[in-house]
């Protein structure tokens, strides 16, 4: 059964749905130049679906953002991850890298868009360069504060009964840090999925953001909508699949949590 | 940890040679000719360059030009995301109704990253200040919203019970009782905003905008100009830092106020 609150938002969207099509189709108070009505909007998915827009077809598109995404996080984490882990356990590699994190850190991530251009093109490689800058930040901050809240006697017992230093790290630092580097791994997520769209917007040749440029010139107001409600679902199926990962390698620690 | 804790001038040692070492590795690739001249500037060359901008134009205007019309933008947009995620966010946390209706349809365009709005954004309000505004507010306003409503969800339920017990009607409520007490928290969500907005300020201004230090940034990025990007780059690092800054001090002056801080 659903409760009292799903049914009001059944309701809710069911209403908006309604708006919409009264606003647009039945009554053409919103003029479709400024906003695709339904019909506009499902010629558009056909459209881009089965004879594609803008060099390709939606899934063409759709799994290139998806795979920027995918590499540009992965070496995030592969790189951020360490590197906080590393500066939580040194005091003193915390104390060199800080100054420099200082400087680097107010530089929105978008503002490196231009730079990777120069530098990297209009290609993947400029917009792996970004994700990766953008994901990096909170993977670092994240695991840095992950590993200075491990309760200090833990550490200790486990220094105690002479753990060598490698597993130190892998058995007793990194899980007991995994809860916040998780957290951390999901703002990275979203910092992604935003400088890949703002990236793809500024300059690409296939990609999510890249539909939404060519609508935007061609002043295509039903595949601008394909386009956002494309990269929501794809932000969406990412955040799911991010959470069901924490599940698992987090599933001794939900107990606890709960 | 790892190693003893540092004393201050050891810390200082340290942070030096950090800082140090990255000038003199970034130096290093541009003056000896490993990364290709035009691409990487020396840190020499950007620090000339933001000064050369502060009186020469480019794109049109001086440095100081773009960033003004950048903060007025920003300014514009965030007022107008806390002027209604807010009051809204105030008002959900007391009216459940309201929490019902408008939660679903959060929750549906959260997905959406603010800057994926632009197309619409430039398609309603032009590229001129409209479009940019709508932008800053998109990434904005989420923070607002929810801090508020937050704040006001979880307000000490013996207040609420109290006041009412006294009588207080719905308007006197959300003012009175539950605005103060959800004060921090909104503070705390003005300033994830504020941070948020320049970032979407900044995107936005990559893509529409006919002026600005990201308009500024693009056009130089056409013309090959990187010591010109990156001087922009510096510049919109250093604002939101201020920004920040500004918060912050603002946040500290009002919990001192409220006596929260000695």
């Amino acid at each position: 059964m659903l409760g009292r609150r799903s049914w009001i938002g059944v309701g809710t969207i069911a209403t908006l749905l309604a708006a919409w099509f009264v606003l647009t189709t039945m009554t053409g108070i919103v003029s479709p130049a400024r906003f695709p009505a339904p019909g506009e909007f499902w010629t558009s998915l056909r459209q881009i679906s089965v004879r594609g827009y803008a060099g390709g077809q939606l899934l063409t598109h759709a799994l290139h953002s998806l795979k920027l995404v995918a590499m540009g996080f992965m070496v995030a984490i592969l790189t951020g991850v360490p590197l906080g882990l590393w500066m939580g356990w040194s005091r003193k590699a915390e104390a060199a890298i800080n100054p420099v994190f200082l400087i680097i850190r107010p530089i929105p991530p978008l503002a490196w868009i231009p730079l990777a251009i120069l530098w990297l093109g209009l290609g993947d490689a400029a917009k792996i360069m970004v994700i990766w800058f953008s994901a990096f930040v909170p993977s670092v901050i994240n695991s840095f504060a992950g590993v200075r809240n491990i309760d200090k006697p833990i550490i200790e017992a486990a220094r105690m009964l002479g753990t060598p230093r490698w597993r130190l790290v892998s058995e007793v630092i990194a899980p007991a840090a995994s809860p916040m580097i998780f957290t951390g791994l999901r703002l990275s997520l979203q910092a992604a999925w935003t400088t890949l769209v703002a990236a793809e917007l500024v300059g690409a040749l296939v990609g999510i953001g890249f539909i939404l440029n060519m609508a935007q010139q061609d002043l295509y107001p039903g595949m601008i909508l394909v386009g956002m409600v494309v990269v929501g679902l794809l932000g969406w199926a990412t955040t799911w699949l991010l959470g069901l990962a924490e599940k698992r390698a987090l599933s001794w620690n939900m107990a606890a949590r709960d | 940890m790892g190693d003893a804790s540092l004393s201050l001038r050891e810390r200082l040692a340290w942070g030096a040679f950090g800082l140090v070492l990255f000038l003199g590795i970034w130096t290093f690739l541009s003056t000896s000719g490993v990364v290709p001249g035009p691409f990487l500037p020396s840190p020499l060359e950007v620090l000339n360059r933001i000064i050369r901008l502060m009186t020469n134009p480019f794109a049109g205007a001086t440095l100081p030009q773009h960033l003004a019309s950048s903060v007025q933008r920003y300014g514009f947009g965030v007022l107008l995301a806390a002027a209604i995620g807010v009051p809204l966010g105030l008002l959900m946390g007391w009216f459940r109704l309201l929490d019902d209706i408008i939660t679903p349809i959060f929750d549906g365009l959260r997905f959406i990253a603010p800057i994926a709005w632009v197309p619409f954004a430039a398609l309603w309000f032009g590229t001129g200040i409209g479009g940019p505004v709508m932008i800053i507010f998109a990434g904005a306003f989420p923070p607002c919203l929810i801090n508020a409503y937050r704040g006001a969800r979880f307000v000490e339920p013996r207040l609420i019970e109290a006041a009412r017990m006294l009588g207080t009607g719905n308007m006197r409520m959300i003012l009175e009782v539950l605005l103060p007490a959800a004060t921090p928290s909104i503070v705390a969500g003005l300033r994830v905003s504020a941070g948020l907005g320049w970032q979407s300020l900044v995107g936005a201004e990559l893509i529409v905008a006919a002026a600005g230090v990201g308009f500024m940034m693009v056009q130089a990025q056409a013309n090959v100009a990187t010591p010109t990007v990156m001087a922009g780059m510096l510049a919109i690092g250093v604002i939101g830092m201020l920004i920040d800054v500004l918060l912050r001090q603002g946040e500290g002056w009002l919990r001192r106020r409220r006596g929260l801080e000695a």
